[in-house]
């Protein structure tokens, strides 16, 4: 029994951190993936999740509702976003990292300015579970629940519906798909959404788990930005396996020697992977497979 | 019978950034017609086709496609006019499987049944074969088919060829010869294509324009055509 509760007490630190990294990367590994932009307000749009997410529940929507509601606004806000700033930078990438990155500062600001220092939260639901001595939070689980359930999700979404069909080949060759009809335009702004929409998505999931300030956005950016260079340009190929692999050393890194080294080992890992795979993960597998 | 214009440009120019290529371009083509450009390397024939599809903005001129100026639309808006493309390169996507590059061809159609699928794998049977392979893994002569069935799948009304037997063994040019004739028989589909192999020009088009230096210069009408020589005299000019 002993045994087991130590397999289970390493299991659930390996599925704390993976949902952990596979949450907050995904959206920027939407839009770097599929559209080449370098999101910097990402932070800012789990913020947006988060905020929605807790008024709406205090408003009196139950937490699940409440959770959709922030990725709804996350998203809409990221279509805005797409519309009115982004679109106009394609041609100038250096330029897209300054933009968002003063939309990202604009954003903490602005909800400083608007809602204060720091806002009420909602506490986590689900209390807590106890298995060979130790105790457990069970909305940890619903967390994991919900990583795994968003990568089977994306993966179904861009390769089983016309949606997804026709934003990988606007991502391969852009030109061609424009010739063949697609209205490219409206693909990079959902692509976007459907990033900004995810951020939010995770801003909703955590918020029941944080202190509600600002800048809250900035817990996750680091976790996003290693998992995304690690795994390279591809969310399937290369965000989930590189998320997997980061778990299992923040886990047992942190669960050995404590935070700091579980965020000093991501950010050797991230160095290693950048000289070792200079594509990442998912650049690596798919040299391979040409 | 005199069939009705499907495509006039009028002085048409364009160019890369502050560099024309194409210097007024004045030619037309008739529905059903299969109509070939020919001419020397770097003459203009590609940014031809590339401003006729839309993928180049004209910089002055027209277009005019079933009497309506289309020079100021944009691609997509082009192909769900009926016009197909087809680029030198190919340009299938790559990491995506042979059906679903048919099935970015078909969505402008908005619904597509599996007889749409059934028609092209009638036409390109190793497409059928390999539906499910990734199209980058394919052989140029694959690549080709692909590329022709994924504008041929939602029936456009013109479709702009540019170089189909290029870098392709000489077998399946015969094929793609054969299909795109097959084609326009059946559907009445109106074909323009740039092509450099006066043998695949010879067994698939009526009427051979001849481009040089941005223009086109001489028209060549199709019992001209299997007179090897008329055609050397003009691509020499
Ligand atoms: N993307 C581009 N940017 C700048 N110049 C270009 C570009 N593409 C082509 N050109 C130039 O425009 C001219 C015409 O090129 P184009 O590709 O239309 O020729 P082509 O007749 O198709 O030649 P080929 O038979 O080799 O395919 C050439 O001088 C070429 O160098
Ligand atoms: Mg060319």
């Amino acid at each position: 029994m002993d045994a087991l509760g130590a397999i289970f007490a390493s299991l659930y630190q390996f599925g704390d951190a993976f949902a952990f990294l596979v949450l907050s990367a995904c959206g920027l590994a939407i839009i770097f993936g599929m559209m080449g932009v370098i999101n910097l307000a990402h932070g800012e749009f789990i913020m947006c999740g988060a905020y929605v997410t807790v008024m709406a529940n205090r408003a009196g929507l139950p937490l699940p509702v409440a959770v959709l509601a922030g990725a709804v606004v996350a998203g809409a806000i990221g279509v805005l976003v797409e519309r009115l700033v982004i679109r106009h930078l394609y041609a100038r990438p250096l330029d897209t990292i300054v933009a968002t990155w003063g939309i990202s500062l604009i954003a903490t600001q602005g909800t400083l300015i608007v809602l204060g220092s720091t806002m009420t939260g909602v506490g986590t639901p689900l209390g807590s579970f106890e298995l060979a001595g130790n105790s457990y939070s069970t909305y940890r689980l619903v967390l994991m629940g919900s990583a795994v359930a968003v990568l089977v999700l994306l993966y179904l979404f861009f390769n089983k519906t016309r949606f997804g069909v026709l934003a990988r080949a606007t991502i391969q060759v852009p030109h061609m798909a424009e010739a063949l009809g697609v209205d490219t335009r409206l693909i990079y702004a959902m692509t976007f959404g459907i990033g900004a929409g995810l951020a939010g998505l995770t801003g909703g999931l955590y918020a029941p788990t944080m202190t509600m300030v600002p800048t809250m956005g900035t817990t996750f950016i680091m976790e996003a930005f290693v998992t995304v260079v690690v795994g390279g340009a591809d969310v399937f190929l290369g965000t989930a396996p590189a998320a997997a692999a980061l778990a299992i050393v923040k886990a047992s890194l942190t669960s050995w020697y404590g935070q700091l080294f579980g965020q000093i080992g991501l950010l050797i890992a991230v160095i290693l992977v950048i000289r070792l795979l200079p594509r990442g993960v998912s650049g690596f597998l798919l040299r391979e497979r040409a | 019978m005199r069939r009705e214009v499907i495509l006039t440009t009028r002085d048409l120019k364009a160019g890369y950034g502050g560099k024309p290529v194409l210097q007024g371009v004045d030619f037309t083509v008739r529905h059903g017609e299969i109509v070939a450009v020919i001419g020397r390397n770097g003459v203009g024939k590609s940014t031809l086709m590339k401003a006729l599809i839309g993928l180049l903005p004209t910089n002055s001129g027209s277009i005019l496609f079933n009497d309506a100026p289309i020079e100021a639309l944009p691609a997509s808006k082009r192909a769900r006019l009926g016009i197909g493309y087809v680029p030198q390169g190919r340009d299938v996507f790559p990491r995506m499987t042979v059906e679903e590059n048919l099935k970015v061809g078909v969505q402008i159609r908005g619904t597509a049944g599996p007889e749409d699928f059934e028609r092209i794998y009638t036409a390109f049977p190793i497409l059928k074969e390999r539906r499910t392979q990734r199209a980058g893994t394919l052989s140029g002569g694959q690549q080709q088919q692909l590329a022709i069935g994924r504008v041929m799948i939602s029936s456009p009304a013109l479709v702009l060829l540019d170089e189909p037997s290029e870098g392709i063994q000489p077998s399946i040019v015969q094929d793609i010869s054969r299909t795109i004739r097959a084609m326009n028989e059946a559907t009445g589909v109106t074909i323009v294509f740039v092509e450099q192999n006066l043998d695949m020009i010879r067994a698939t088009a009526q009427r051979c324009y001849v481009m040089d230096k941005g223009r086109i210069v001489a028209e060549i009408a199709a019992h001209d055509l299997d007179d090897r020589d008329a055609v050397r005299r003009y691509l020499a000019v």
